[in-house]
């Protein structure tokens, strides 16, 4: 009987589960599964120690047990929290809540460049999900954001800090899953950064592993940065015979080509189990895996978009078929619309073609 | 005359070092502890009602009684004296002028909690002071008050002084502890509390400097003695370190009795406002407390006369009150810029900002920059309501109460002295050319005479 863990109601916006003691509000939530569950954007449930800091996942608890029914003064990081018998949460219910999750997304994206179409990690981003359920649309941010250089941290891995929300998620990972951290943070406040101290490559088996954790475009991998769109590419699960891992991954193909080699993730975009550098970087040949079929993919996510059937690749290139010219323009926009100046030669235009260039046409006329 | 009980021998030439303060009834505080167990010690605590000193008034017997104490675990005492709050410097004054009394305090403390190993944080920019308590410490120790066996009892303790490396955020008793630890000094998300998991995983408690110092009047004249300076549940005395436009800023010890107004205007304290000026606002417990105006100071929104109490100060909620906090009393005259001051409080918690949750690490930095836009006549209307608006999204939702700390300066400034915001943004070139905001604040109550 001692060993028997000990059963705890927990309410979350009106929905009553057991969940044993110890859990975390968050964990209970996911249990829940749905609209109710709180984003985590730091939080890591295989990271010892993660969480509570980027405060995406505050909830509300309006009694904070049977024992001691009153309510908890303050929202609560329901990732640090853990359920008590008889707690009564207000996730999505409490306006409260909704208010301090979309300050918090606020504050996430002032500093974050807003140039998804241009990022590496666009499809598979933590913070872009967010942004859609609880950003708005415009900033009221008018200053310039913060930027860094980018930093190679050895032949695989990449560091662009301008996009980093410092989840401190890898360090946690080179902490736990490596024998010597050798990046950090650096400095304090909003300058504060990820870096190696000072310019060093991070040299462990393990360590792209970080890249997998990274929510945001923060760590990528080299191997893989900009060659493709995940959209474009096709998840399949795979495994091999590796020494030093499980060996469990996920390809993403396109054709029979490896594009690249990640961890399996779990509906909430954790890992599941971790892999070595070698199946991460080194095996990206189809003939290095035992394909075990398609991965599972959220209908919703833009990675399920991807599924290409029946698709067609031209037998020639576009200027062949253009009669040798190279377009700059795939539509002429004079015959698409009438709001365009047919007037104006779009390609002398110097800079983006704005309202004030056309207008400018017209007073000289 | 105000009660003195901590620094009332201060003026003794040589009370510095250990003969002269050993001479003038030193270290009897824990002759008499030592004679008691260590749970009447924090009883007699408890009775003297002593709140903590370093800002958020927390009692302290009753924080010593929260201490876990599970077998065989080793339960460690931590002196806060990394006071890097603007406008507080009580602790220096206390450490530099009555090292002693600290290192009393301290073994007293260490006795009642149980530490065989005592820390003494210190701020890293009080260079000088660790030589003055390093000193101290060694006087004690080859006076058989520190080491093995002190007086005999059996009670082991060591006191050792720790520099810290400059950082705001290391005050906070959870980010203290990580430095400690020599690590980041990131504060820890609680729970699980220092009492239970503090340093080292083991029970811990952090106390302020003043707060140990003034367990000696405590055990000296006993509990209930004590509880009977002072006003309700504010009691004892507190060091209060005045600054600003005041004609004798420093460090004054009061008795929680007396009035706001006495202690601006009174001969004995500050001494009225500097060059004839007139009071504008205070900040009455360190730079992250609420401003206040001059007729919110001096009287409650109820009418009554405010008093130095930690009730009175507070009374009327942060709409109408303030804070006694850390006891950093900052006055401001009618010739100063709410707009530029909240401008300086707001470069400085940005800075500070440990940057570990998103709120406060960005947030700082975002009210820093609006209100410079509006400092230097850049600003616009709808800009104080977006730092309205961020403010509130910081405040509570933080790890630590930094977050806090930092929207409560600026929530207050806005709410009491719009008008000053806004008249910056409409004047944007007078502002520049005078910085001096708007002076009808200026105290409409007559003076003390005392």
């Amino acid at each position: 009987m001692a060993d028997e863990k000990k059963i705890f109601k927990v309410t979350i916006d009106n929905i009553t589960i057991e969940v044993e003691a110890g859990t975390s509000i968050l964990q209970a939530a996911r249990s829940i599964g749905g609209d109710v569950v709180p984003p985590a954007m730091c939080y890591y449930s295989k990271l010892q120690g993660s969480g509570g800091k980027c405060r995406t996942c505050l909830v509300e608890v309006t009694a904070g047990s049977t024992a001691d029914p009153r309510p908890m003064p303050k929202l609560v990081a329901s990732c640090r929290t853990n359920v008590m018998e008889g707690m009564v949460v207000k996730s999505i219910t409490s306006e409260r809540v909704i208010d301090a999750r979309n300050g918090v997304v606020e504050f996430l994206l002032i500093n974050h460049p807003l140039d998804c179409p241009i990022c590496d990690q666009a499809g598979e981003c933590h913070l872009q999900d967010l942004s859609y359920e609880h950003g708005k649309e415009g900033t009221r941010y008018e200053f310039q954001r913060r930027t860094f250089e980018k930093h190679d941290l050895g032949p695989y891995i990449q560091l662009h800090m301008t996009r980093c929300i410092l989840c401190y998620r890898c360090v946690f990972v080179a902490d736990q899953l490596t024998e010597k951290r050798e990046h950090g943070v650096l400095d304090r406040g909003d300058h504060s950064e990820i870096a190696t101290y000072i310019e060093k490559a991070l040299h462990n088996d393990f360590i792209g592993n970080v890249i997998d954790v990274c929510p945001v475009g923060a760590l990528t991998d080299r191997t893989f940065r900009f060659k493709n769109r995940v959209w474009f590419l096709k998840p399949m699960d795979a495994h091999r015979d590796c020494p030093k891992c499980s060996g469990k991954v996920t390809l993403w193909n396109r054709g029979d080509e490896v594009y690249r080699v990640t961890a399996r993730k779990n509906q909430w975009g954790e890992v599941e189990e971790w892999i070595c550098n070698d199946c991460r970087f080194q095996k990206k040949k189809t003939s290095d895996w035992i394909i075990e079929g398609p991965t599972v993919v959220s209908r919703h996510s833009v990675i399920s978009q991807g599924h290409y059937v029946g698709t067609v690749n031209p037998k020639e290139f576009l200027p062949a078929v253009m009669g040798g010219r190279n377009p700059r323009l795939l539509m002429d926009i004079h015959t698409v619309s009438e709001v365009n100046d047919p007037e104006i030669q779009l390609s002398k235009i110097e800079g983006p073609a704005t309202s004030d260039v056309f207008g400018e046409e017209e007073k000289q006329e | 005359m105000s009660r003195k009980v901590l620094i009332d021998k201060v003026n003794i030439e040589g009370i510095r070092f250990y003969d002269e303060y050993r001479k003038n009834g030193g270290y009897a505080s824990v002759e008499k502890a030592f004679k008691m167990s260590p749970a009447d010690v924090v009883e007699e605590v408890k009775k003297s009602g002593l709140r903590g000193r370093g800002g958020a008034g927390f009692p302290t017997g009753m924080k010593w009684s929260f201490l876990a104490k599970p077998e065989g675990v080793p339960r460690y005492l931590v002196c806060n004296a990394d006071e890097s709050e603007p406008g507080t410097f009580k602790d220096r004054y206390l450490m530099e002028f009555l090292p002693h009394l600290l290192i009393e305090g301290l073994i007293v403390s260490s006795y009642a909690l149980g530490s065989g190993r005592t820390y003494i944080y210190i701020r890293g920019e009080y260079a000088w002071i660790v030589d003055i308590l390093e000193k101290a410490i060694a006087e004690a120790k080859s006076n058989n008050w520190l080491g093995k066996n002190i007086l005999g009892t059996g009670f082991d303790c060591e006191i050792y002084v720790q520099r810290g490396a400059g950082a705001y955020i290391c005050g906070e008793e959870t980010a203290l502890l990580e430095s400690l630890e020599g690590k980041r000094g990131n504060p820890r998300i609680k729970p699980p509390f220092p009492a239970v998991k503090g340093l080292w995983d083991c029970p811990t408690v952090v106390n302020n400097v003043e707060t140990l110092a003034a367990i000696v009047p405590i055990i000296n004249m006993g509990g209930e003695e004590y509880a009977k300076i002072g006003i309700g549940k504010s009691t004892g005395t507190k060091l209060l370190s005045a600054c600003g436009n005041i004609n004798k800023p420093g460090v004054y010890e009061i008795d929680m009795t007396i009035s706001v107004e006495e202690f601006i205007y009174g001969d004995e304290y500050c001494g009225g406002i500097a060059n004839g000026k007139k009071l504008k606002a205070c900040i009455p417990g360190g730079s992250s407390v609420p401003i206040l105006p001059a007729n919110l100071l001096l009287k409650t929104a109820k009418g009554e006369t405010r008093m130095m109490t930690y009730e009175s100060l507070a009374d009327g909620g942060f709409a109408t009150g303030s804070m006694m906090g850390s006891g950093g009393f900052i006055v401001l005259d009618e010739d100063q810029c709410v707009v530029r001051h909240t401008l300086t409080l707001a470069r400085f918690y940005r800075h500070e900002s440990c940057g570990q949750c998103s709120p406060c690490r960005e947030g700082t930095g975002w009210m820093e920059k609006i209100l410079q836009n509006i400092e230097y006549g850049k600003g616009k209307l709808t800009d104080i309501d977006l730092l309205w608006d961020i403010q509130r999204r910081i405040e509570g939702n933080t790890i630590c109460p930094l977050g806090d700390a930092a929207a409560w300066p600026v929530a207050a400034a806005i709410r009491h002295f719009r008008d000053e915001f806004e008249w910056h943004v409409l004047n944007p070139d007078e502002s520049q050319r005078r910085n001096y905001g708007l002076a009808h604040y200026a105290d409409p109550l007559q003076t003390v005479t005392a």
